[in-house]
């Protein structure tokens, strides 16, 4: 065997090596797209007076996207996965279920001695990067260019993936309705999930959502999130107040401002309510890890070549 | 592959591979699979989407180190079913990175074009696992020595 390397072989590997590294090297442009082209929405605490008029005009806005479930649910195997069905509690409106996108969160808090309480409206936060749309296995959860996320009730399984990966828990799921129906109904699926998706076609029509126009106090100011955080930055100034959203999970398009530490207002948050809790970019450990990938391939040729010149040495 | 050890390490770090791949759906927890002593992870999602990166830096690496040695050392040739696999870990691999893409944050694809890429990933491991099964089954060799 011929153990000395031909220029010809020589470019023949390193263009191989060239080939594997650039098909990986794409994501160096990924984060060059984004969030400015994203619409958040600001809202103010302190204007909250918990009426509910935005549940009210959200539920309107969105009875005919509610799910008509068919009853008796097919039998689930394994017995585990239970069906979850919402279909009779259509009223609540405490929390957040497949019937009730947005709900008014009352927190009771002791400032400085003194017994208050705040009313915060409270969905989806609509994450700049949301692992419920980039980790749904389907891409039933999608997001679009607007920074909305949306499940498509036509191709969610419910599986209930984007509820767990969320860091508020916000995706609710009712059986008896949805793709998995007509699949394999007892072994595969269980409904599908439903939360806030921002009243996207009232968006596309140039109106705003309902639960924003609906509120009397003017609580939310929805605009492009570079100067939704400008104002909120502004306002927080103004009554030294706090700023919750703008970097929570990376950054979402719900932008919170009050006057009391999130701190407090988290602890006087109710169990299996959404938190208040500071959270972290979820999806950016796996992202960093997208640099190796770039690396791994010149890593792997350096080896080869390194064998092979070791091997031509010795002969 | 020639080398055995190589061969051991390829199959196992597929298996790896769809194993976090196969985690990406809510599946291993509803069939108790998650239930197996020191496979509790296998239901934790954000765990299973890290590991299959992991799988995918050192599957980029192992190709690399195959490609580069067989360019180099000219001693084999890769058979048919060799191309077949080649070509269906290459299409892998590729709506694989443009799923990496896709999850930094922004709108990089159409949602459409995500459902296609996340059908297509799962479809062509899919092929992979079959066209491996015949291989192994049958005994067909990536590369055979060169006359």
């Amino acid at each position: 065997m011929n153990k000395n390397i031909s220029r010809r072989a020589f470019l023949k590997g390193s263009i191989a090596a060239a080939c594997t590294i650039s098909a990986s090297a794409v994501p160096c442009t990924a984060q060059k797209t984004g969030r400015e082209k994203h619409l958040a929405t600001l809202i103010d605490i302190r204007k909250c007076i918990g009426c509910g008029e935005c549940v009210e005009a959200c539920r309107e806005a969105n009875a005919e996207k509610y799910p008509v479930p068919k009853k008796p649910f097919p039998k689930m195997y394994p017995e585990r996965s239970k069906p979850e069905d919402w279909s009779d509690k259509k009223e609540d409106r405490d929390q957040l279920t497949p019937y009730n996108w947005l709900f008014i969160q009352t927190l009771y808090l002791n400032i400085n001695g003194e017994e208050s309480s705040l009313t915060i409206p409270r969905r989806c936060m609509h994450c700049v990067n949301p692992p419920c749309v980039k980790l749904c296995p389907w891409g039933a959860a999608k997001q679009f260019e607007n920074g909305i996320s949306q499940i498509d009730d036509s191709l969610c399984f419910g599986g209930s993936k984007c509820k767990n990966v969320c860091p508020w828990k916000i995706p609710q799921r009712q059986s008896g309705v949805g793709l998995y129906l007509d699949v394999m109904p007892s072994l595969a699926g269980n409904g599908v999930m439903y939360k806030c998706d921002r009243c996207y076609t009232r968006l596309a029509k140039g109106e705003n959502p309902a639960c924003i126009d609906a509120c009397p106090e003017e609580v939310q100011t929805i605009g492009p999130r570079d100067e939704i955080i400008k104002q909120a930055h502004a306002l927080a100034k103004e009554i030294n107040g706090y700023i919750y959203g703008e970097k929570e999970n990376g950054g979402t398009n719900t932008i919170y401002v009050s006057p009391v530490p999130f701190e407090e207002l988290n602890k006087a948050a109710a169990k299996g309510e959404p938190h208040l809790k500071t959270v972290h970019d979820t999806m950016s450990d796996a992202n960093k890890l997208a640099s190796a990938m770039i690396i791994a391939p010149f890593a792997g040729a350096a080896a080869a070549f390194g064998k092979y010149y070791k091997s031509a040495k010795n002969s | 592959m020639k080398n055995k050890g190589l061969a051991s390490f390829y199959s196992i770090l597929i298996f790896f591979l769809a194993l976090t791949g196969f985690a990406q759906m809510p599946i291993f927890k509803r069939y108790y699979i998650a239930d197996i002593p020191g496979l509790g992870w296998l239901d934790r999602f954000y765990i299973t989407h890290y590991m299959h990166y992991i799988g995918a830096i050192i599957f980029f690496a192992f190709s690399a180190y195959m490609i580069v040695s067989y360019i180099m050392e000219k001693k084999t040739r890769i058979t048919i079913s060799g191309y077949i696999r080649l070509a269906i870990l290459e299409a892998i691999a590729v709506t694989g990175i443009l799923l990496v893409l896709r999850n930094f944050p922004g709108y990089i694809f159409a949602p459409n074009f995500i459902i296609f890429l996340n059908f297509a990933h799962l479809g062509l491991v899919m092929v992979l696992l079959f066209v491996s099964l015949y291989c192994v089954s049958f005994k067909k060799k990536w590369v055979l020595e060169k006359y």
